[in-house]
C-alpha cells in the first residue's frame, strides 16, 4: 500500500490532480460560507470587471461571479460523485450478476447492457430530464442511467477472469455458497478497474451534466450551476468575458483534476495500461 | 462468416427495438399530457380528445407500443407532435446536416489526433510528447460548449477570420439539394463559391465537435504506438537501417492499428450524438437541434426516431469495425 502511494506521488500529473481536488473540495465544503449570496442581484453593478470588491467581476444581473462559482463547485462535485455512485452501484451489480450467474442470465443482462451502451447518451439524458422535469436531481439520475453499462462490462470481464482462479476454487471447496463467493471473493477483487474508471467518470459526468444544464435540461437559472451560468452569460462575452469564463474554468479545472487522478491511479493499479 | 454476420445484424435489430422500448417507457413517465403540450393550455376538451385519438394516445400502453413496432417494420416512425410531419421525413431532412458535421469533425479528430499521437510516442518524455499530452489533457477537459463560445467570440466576432453560425452565407443561393451535405451538393452543382463558403462555415463547428475526440485519439494512439515500438521486430527494423518513415508506417503503425480502429468506430458514433451541443450553439439545422427542440416540447415520437436512428447507426459502425478487424488481422476469424 505504501509502495503504491509512493508510486502515485512520483507521478507529477497525479500530484497536481490530487492537489487540485483537495483545493476544490475545500472550496466546495467551506467556500459557500465565506463568499456572499450567489443570488443577490444589484442592477447598478451589472457586468463590472474584476475588482477588490468582486474579485471575478459581476454578471448581467450584477451578481457576484466569485460567489456563484464557489457555490457551483459544491453543486458540480455533488453531481459528479452522485452520478458515479449511482452508476457504479448499478453497473457493478449487473456485471457481478452477469459474470457470476453465467448462462442465460449473463446473456440477458449483457444484451440489456448493449442496448444502453448503444443509446446516444446525451439524447437519452435529455429525454429523461425532459420527461421527469429539468432539475439537478433528475440530471444525476439521467446521467447515471446512461453511464452504468461501462461498469457492468468492466466488472463482468473481471469476474469471468477471476472465476477460474484458484482462490475461488478453494472457497468453493470449503463449501462457500454462490452468493458468498460473489460478494466476498469476486467483488473485492473486481473493484480495482472500477476505481480507475470511476475517477475518470466523475469528470465525464460533470461535463455531461454541465452540458445538459447549458441547453436547459439540467439546473435551471438562477441556480449557480456552472453549465447554466455559462448559458446565462454567453451573450455577454463581448462586454464581460469573465462572467462566462469563470464558471467554464471551474468545469475545466475540475474535470482536469479527475482526469489526472485517473491517469495516476491507472499507472499505479494497472501498470500494463500505459 | 455469414452466420456471424446474421447473428450480429440480429443483435443490431435487438438493440434498435430495445432503444425504442426504453424511450417509449420513458415517455410514459412524463407528468405533462403531450396533447396539452402540443395544443397549449387553452385547448378545448374535444380538441384534446381528437388529438389523442389521432395520435393513438388514448389506447392502452402496450397496444400503443405494439402499433409503434408494427409501423416500424414499414419504416414508419409515426408523426411528430411538434412539426406534425412524419418523423421519418423530419429525419431525412435533418440527418444530412448532422452527418456532414460529424464526418468533418471525425476528419479533424483523425487529422490532428493520429499524427500527434504518433509524434508523441516517437519522442516519448521529450518536449513534443509533453506538449501533445498537455494539449490532449486540456482539450479533453474543456467543456465543448465553452470552447464553441470562446472560438466564436475570438475568431468570428473579434478577428472576423471565420463566419458565424449557420451552414451557408444567407446572401448565397444554396446549391440544389441532392445529398443534403451542403459542401458535397455545392461540388455537384459545380458552385465553387458556395463550396468555399460552406467549407468555411463547417470549419469551426467541426473543430469544436472534433477536439475532444482528437485529444482522446492522440492519447490512445500514443499508448498503442508505445506498446508496439518497444517490440523486438521494431528494434530489428531500426537495426536493419530502415528509414524512420518505413519503420513508423509499415512496422509500427500498422500493428498499432487495431486498438486505434476500435476507438475510431466508437468516436464517429459518439460524434453523431455528441453533436447536440455544437449544433445548438452554431444554429446547425441537424438532428441535435431537432431533438433538443423535440425533447423540450415533449415530442416523444420525434425523440424516439432520433435515438433509434443514431443508436442503430452506432451499432452498425461497431459491426463494421469488427469486420475490418478480420481484414486487418488475418488471425481473427469469425465463426
Amino acid at each position: 500500500m505504501r509502495r503504491l502511494a509512493r508510486r502515485f506521488l512520483r507521478n507529477p500529473g497525479a500530484v497536481v490532480g490530487l492537489f487540485l481536488l483537495l483545493v476544490l473540495a475545500l472550496v466546495a465544503l467551506l467556500g459557500p460560507g465565506l463568499v456572499g449570496d450567489p443570488l443577490e442581484q444589484n442592477l447598478l453593478e451589472r457586468l463590472k470587471p474584476p475588482s477588490p470588491e468582486h474579485p471575478l467581476g459581476t454578471d448581467q444581473l450584477g451578481r457576484d461571479v466569485l460567489a456563484r462559482v464557489v457555490h457551483g463547485a459544491r453543486i458540480s462535485l455533488g453531481v459528479g460523485f452522485g452520478v458515479v455512485l449511482l452508476a457504479s452501484l448499478l453497473g457493478t451489480a449487473v456485471g457481478l450478476l452477469a459474470g457470476g450467474l453465467g448462462g442465460r442470465w449473463d446473456n440477458l443482462l449483457m444484451r440489456l447492457t448493449d442496448v444502453f451502451f448503444a443509446f446516444p447518451s446525451l439524447i437519452l439524458a435529455m429525454a429523461i430530464a425532459a420527461a421527469l422535469g429539468p432539475n439537478l436531481g433528475n440530471t444525476v439520475l439521467a446521467v447515471a442511467l446512461v453511464t452504468w453499462p461501462i461498469y457492468a462490462r468492466l466488472v463482468r470481464a473481471q469476474v469471468l477472469a477471476l472465476r477460474e482462479r484458484e482462490f475461488v476454487e478453494a472457497a468453493r471447496a470449503l463449501g462457500a455458497g454462490q452468493g458468498r463467493i460473489l460478494l466476498r471473493h469476486l467483488l473485492p477483487n473486481a473493484l480495482t478497474p472500477v476505481l480507475v474508471q470511476a475517477s475518470y467518470e466523475v469528470g465525464a459526468a460533470i461535463l455531461t451534466a454541465a452540458g445538459l444544464s447549458f441547453i436547459g435540461f439540467g439546473a435551471q437559472p438562477p441556480t449557480p450551476e456552472w453549465g447554466a451560468m455559462v448559458a446565462e452569460t454567453r451573450n455577454y462575452m463581448a462586454e464581460a468575458p469573465w462572467a462566462a469564463t469563470a464558471p467554464a474554468l471551474g468545469i475545466l479545472l475540475t474535470v482536469l483534476a479527475f482526469n489526472l487522478l485517473g491517469d495516476g491511479l491507472r499507472d499505479v493499479l494497472d501498470p500494463r495500461g500505459r | 462468416m455469414a452466420a456471424y454476420l446474421v447473428r450480429r445484424l440480429f443483435l443490431v435489430l435487438f438493440v434498435g427495438v430495445g432503444i425504442t422500448f426504453v424511450t417509449f417507457f420513458i415517455a410514459q413517465v412524463v407528468p405533462t399530457d403531450p396533447a396539452v403540450a402540443a395544443l397549449g393550455e387553452n385547448a378545448r376538451e374535444e380538441q384534446i380528445r381528437e388529438f389523442r385519438e389521432r395520435y393513438g394516445l388514448d389506447r392502452p400502453l402496450l397496444v400503443q407500443y405494439g402499433i409503434y413496432l408494427r409501423r416500424l417494420l414499414a419504416l414508419d416512425l409515426g408523426r411528430s407532435l411538434r412539426t406534425g410531419r412524419p418523423v421519418a421525413e423530419d429525419l431525412k431532412e435533418f440527418f444530412p446536416a448532422t452527418l456532414e458535421l460529424s464526418l468533418a469533425a471525425f476528419l479533424v479528430a483523425v487529422a490532428l489526433g493520429l499524427p500527434a499521437g504518433v509524434w508523441a510516442a516517437l519522442r516519448q518524455n521529450r518536449s513534443p510528447d509533453l506538449l501533445v499530452r498537455l494539449f490532449a489533457l486540456l482539450l479533453g477537459s474543456t467543456p465543448v460548449f465553452f470552447l464553441a463560445i470562446l472560438l466564436l467570440d475570438v475568431l468570428h466576432r473579434q478577428l472576423g477570420l471565420l463566419p458565424g453560425p449557420g451552414r451557408l452565407d444567407p446572401y448565397l443561393i444554396p446549391p440544389p439539394r441532392v445529398t443534403g451535405l451542403v459542401t458535397l451538393d455545392a461540388l455537384l452543382a459545380k458552385d465553387l463559391a458556395a463550396f468555399r463558403d460552406a467549407l468555411h462555415h463547417l470549419l469551426l463547428p467541426a473543430f469544436v465537435l472534433g477536439s475532444a475526440s482528437a485529444a482522446l485519439l492522440a492519447r490512445m494512439t500514443r499508448a498503442a504506438m508505445l506498446e508496439v515500438l518497444s517490440q523486438d521486430y521494431v528494434r530489428t527494423a531500426w537495426a536493419k537501417g530502415l528509414a524512420e518513415r518505413q519503420v513508423v508506417l509499415r512496422h509500427a503503425l500498422k500493428n498499432a492499428a487495431l486498438p486505434i480502429l476500435t476507438l475510431l468506430g466508437g468516436l464517429l458514433g459518439g460524434l453523431l450524438s455528441g453533436a447536440v451541443l455544437t449544433e445548438t450553439i452554431f444554429s446547425w439545422p441537424g438532428l441535435g437541434r431537432y431533438v433538443t427542440q423535440s425533447a423540450t416540447s415533449l415530442d416523444f415520437p420525434a425523440v424516439m426516431g432520433v435515438t433509434l436512428l443514431v443508436g442503430v447507426v452506432y451499432s452498425l459502425l461497431n459491426l463494421l469495425v469488427d469486420l475490418l478487424y478480420a481484414l486487418l488481422d488475418p488471425r481473427i476469424r469469425y465463426a
